[in-house]
């Protein structure tokens, strides 16, 4: 199969994707070699910035355990048993996705100290959560749905027969979780790793209100205390070379590996079964998940409200601003889930070490600093196409760019784990490539095809360094406004818009994922 | 849903087309970047707009993601001002060669403080940087008289700066032009020694002080009456360091034109309404800055314009352009 020529439909997407990708990257390259090379050896070789390295690498490993800890069990529990509301947990378990960084340590940080909720409100003193901890946590509760999502769309198009056969052949319910599910879920645990590893690098918000000094501090203070892009360039190329480490040893790890079933017959759901003596357990799971991850944004911005509630006219506002916060996401979800799948198909289905590199290169936009990403997308659009520049087109642009990894998560697990004999079947049965793509391809990866969406389409509703370079002139977005409130210190003013953020992306992800489950 | 998905990919084609077809500017209508935010400024934008015809369309972002963004655009750039937050990013745009000399007609009568000795931007509003601290924590005979004070023992781990921050980035250079590079490493060095909490901005250090993270903390004057106008019992005063002290840094939010705008005419008068007596009453009553001029009625909570004068430290604005130099310094202290 993988001598077999690719399609021209498969192959010509992932080329415009690589070609996209590269952008960036020859934008870092011009303006390295305009740096002057004492001052690179000062900026770039010096011990603080291991220091920083070192912070940043023990923060990425405790963002994933924990979010392991909250996803894994998560998915299990909507895929796996007969629990109540199971659409509602699945919606849930997006929503955290939705609140921005800063909003979420900002609510970590509100509940402690001496002008803190707790104290104000019932006078319990409680110190701060702060530095590696507070990082963490805060990271924690807002990136695990990358996870969950991923785990899910692989959960739901595992074959059952598998845990079947391993049933009967006299294997414990532990042994069939660890030897069969969760080899098969290493792609998905693994793309969710990534995302979230590679999430947590370039993250500064939450990491900085939080006092936790990592590397992101490094780029963000070139760009910001010297007003310079030559330099901060240099340490974006540092940035991406610790990403790429990350998406290579994912690579290693999934190496021939082979998940999809081989033998005869139609992959099948397992039935859900009930949760018996896990009730308890389970439900105490979800508590503690959902009241942390969305309990306490809700709780803050609530609390912001109530302490000064603001003017009737920051309500009005909140619609207008929605819509355009939304006409920009959704067609970037639907271009970077559009063109996630011919990517991942192509590196699927024609394993080569060319087709590798090309997925690969989707990792370009998600990792470099998105600062960095805006400024090349500004570069090439004034020397190219100037018409385009301030243009929504170059916004969507931006954030296809940006977000095109986090597409490719899930519709590549569930590739993984098809068989490639139904579309050979498909083929010998006389379907073109068209044809087999359209009625045997597609509809087995409408999941994940929403998935993607929906992830693409929450990044993009708070995105905020690539929407302040690329938006229109005065298309202030929800997160825009956001941000620029609160930090002026208007926290009331800025409630609504947080919260319609939270409350809108929620319910519009709550749309998509129902929509499917109808089909 | 086929149609549904039909009906989004529509949906974002035709937002997308008109996005690009419909002109977002126009020849009567000016594009101002500003790095201060929509909240604080948009109701003077919108009074000049009442008041001249002319319409402002405004990029709001951060200070130094603007200023960066104005060096990629260049001579391609769609902006005809930049209304900048502190005197070192408006000094770096005029370095580049970005902006266009000002008539002098328009801050010819505002104090040496507030102007720029390049002619290429001028002070809008003024900020001063005070100490914010804690009343309950702090007893009167440990209020500092200088910012070199706060590496006493008695300090140790009660103090916090912003070291990522634009205008604590400024005090330094200042605090270099006026004492010295020497001194000032000195100073962070010994700072940091003492257990200096670094934070995220101002705003976080004032919310620290009220929640007992920290005693003091080295801000701009402006946020703690935010804070005490939505709670007249927030737990947290502020103060200046003894007159002159290069610890009362009296930084501006600056504005100047960019050199390649063809509506040089109409931007002029942008730049003269900011610095009418209308709108520096506005800043000072309800942003809490002071006033570039004399004769504006000062908020209740700021000192007044003469006391300001006083307790500034002698600074020519144009001195904190050498942001590089000061970088280099917080870096040998490890502080960035």
């Amino acid at each position: 199969m993988a001598h077999r020529r690719t399609p021209l439909h498969i192959l010509i997407p992932s080329l415009v994707v690589a070609l996209c990708m590269l952008l960036p990257l020859v934008y870092l390259f011009l303006r390295a070699v305009q740096a002057d090379s004492a001052t690179v050896v000062e900026l770039v070789f010096r011990a603080r910035n291991i220091e920083l390295l070192v912070n940043t690498l023990s923060l990425t490993a405790g963002v994933l355990v924990l979010t392991t800890f909250m996803a894994l069990p998560l998915a299990w529990i909507v895929t796996r048993t007969r629990i109540r509301f199971r659409r509602l947990i699945t919606v849930l378990g997006v929503v955290p996705l939705a609140v921005p960084g800063y909003v979420m340590a900002y609510a970590l940080l509100g509940l402690g100290g001496h002008y803190g909720i707790l104290t104000r409100t019932f006078g319990w003193e409680v110190p701060q959560i702060q530095g590696y901890w507070g990082a963490t946590i805060a990271l924690s509760l807002y990136t695990f749905p990358y996870l969950f999502l991923n785990l899910r769309a692989a959960l739901l198009s595992l074959d059952g027969n598998l845990e079947e056969s391993a049933r009967s052949l006299g294997y414990s319910e532990n042994q069939i979780f660890t030897r069969v599910i969760l080899v098969q879920l290493m792609p998905s645990l693994m793309a969710g790793w990534l995302v979230i590893g590679l999430y947590v690098l370039g993250d500064f918000g939450a990491v900085a209100l939080m006092r936790y000094e990592a590397f992101s501090y490094a780029i963000f203070t070139q760009y910001a205390g010297a007003f310079d892009r030559i330099y901060a360039a240099w340490l974006s190329l540092m940035l991406l070379a610790i990403a790429l480490l990350f998406v290579m040893s994912e690579s290693l790890v999934l190496k021939r590996r082979r998940l999809a079933s081989v033998g005869r017959g139609q992959a099948r759901q397992p039935h859900p079964r009930s949760l018996g003596r896990l009730r308890p357990l389970a439900w105490a799971h979800l508590t503690l998940v959902f009241t942390t991850s969305i309990g306490l944004p809700v709780l803050i911005l609530g609390y912001w409200l109530l302490m000064s509630p603001p003017d009737l006219r920051f309500f009005l506002e909140v619609p207008a601003t929605f819509a355009r916060s939304a006409a920009a996401a959704i067609p970037a979800g639907i271009l970077a889930a559009g063109f996630a799948l011919p990517v991942a198909y192509y590196a699927v289905r024609y394993p080569s070490r060319f087709s590798t590199v090309v997925e690969r290169s989707a990792y370009v936009g998600y990792s470099i600093p998105p600062l960095t990403l805006a400024l090349a997308l500004v570069f090439f659009a004034l020397h190219t196409a100037p018409a385009l520049y301030q243009t929504l087109t170059l916004l969507i642009l931006g954030w296809t760019l940006a977000t095109l990894a986090l597409a490719l998560g899930p519709i590549r697990s569930t590739l993984m784990q098809t068989r490639p004999n139904l579309e050979e079947a498909a083929h010998s049965l006389g379907h073109g490539p068209i044809t087999t793509f359209t009625q045997v391809v597609f509809p087995r990866l409408r999941r994940s095809l929403f998935a993607s969406f929906a992830l693409v389409f929450l990044f993009c509703m708070k995105e905020l360094p690539i929407t302040f370079l690329l938006a229109p002139t005065g298309y202030t977005t929800l997160a825009v406004t956001v941000f620029t409130r609160t930090s002026e210190g208007m926290m009331a003013e800025a409630a609504p818009f947080a919260a319609a953020i939270v409350l809108f992306s929620g319910i519009s992800v709550g749309l998509v994922l129902n929509r499917e489950g109808d089909r | 849903m086929r149609n549904l998905l039909i009906t989004l990919i529509a949906l974002g084609l035709i937002v997308a087309v008109l996005a690009t077809v419909l002109p977002f500017n126009n020849d009567d209508q000016l594009t101002l970047y500003s790095g201060r935010g929509e909240s604080m400024v948009s109701p003077i934008i919108n009074k000049f707009e009442q008041e001249t015809g002319i319409k402002v369309n405004v990029r709001y972002g951060g200070t130094s993601q603007l200023a960066v963004l104005l060096q990629e655009e260049g001579d391609r750039t769609p902006a005809d001002l930049f209304w900048g937050q502190d005197a070192g990013a408006m000094g770096a745009l005029s370095e580049a060669g970005l902006l266009q000399t000002l008539p002098t007609d328009l801050y010819g009568d505002l104090p040496s403080i507030f102007t720029s000795e390049t002619g290429e931007w001028v002070a809008a509003s003024g900020r001063a940087r005070v100490f914010v601290y804690s009343p309950r924590r702090v007893s009167e005979d440990e209020l500092p008289q200088s910012v070199f004070d706060l590496t006493e023992p008695r300090y140790e781990g009660r103090v916090s700066w912003a070291p990522n921050n634009g205008s604590f980035q400024s005090f330094v250079t200042a605090m270099r032009h006026e004492h010295g590079d020497e001194r000032t490493l000195q100073w962070l060095q010994d700072m940091k020694a003492n257990g200096t909490q670094s934070f995220r901005n101002n705003s976080t250090q004032v919310e620290g002080v009220a929640d007992g993270s920290i005693d003091f903390g080295l801000v701009n004057n402006y946020y703690l009456p935010r804070f005490k106008a939505n709670d007249p019992n927030f737990p947290a005063e502020q103060a200046f360091f003894s007159d002159g002290d290069i610890g009362n840094l009296v930084n501006v939010a600056g504005i100047g034109i960019i050199r390649h705008t063809e509506r040089t005419e109409a931007a002029e008068a942008f730049v003269r309404f900011l610095l009418s007596h209308e709108a520096q009453q506005y800043f000072t009553s309800t942003v809490y800055e002071y006033p570039v001029r004399d004769g504006v009625p000062q908020h209740e909570e700021l000192e007044s314009f003469e006391r300001l004068l006083s307790v500034a430290p002698e600074m020519n604005l144009d001195q904190l352009t050498d942001l590089e130099g000061t970088l280099k310094l917080l870096r040998q202290a490890d502080l960035i």
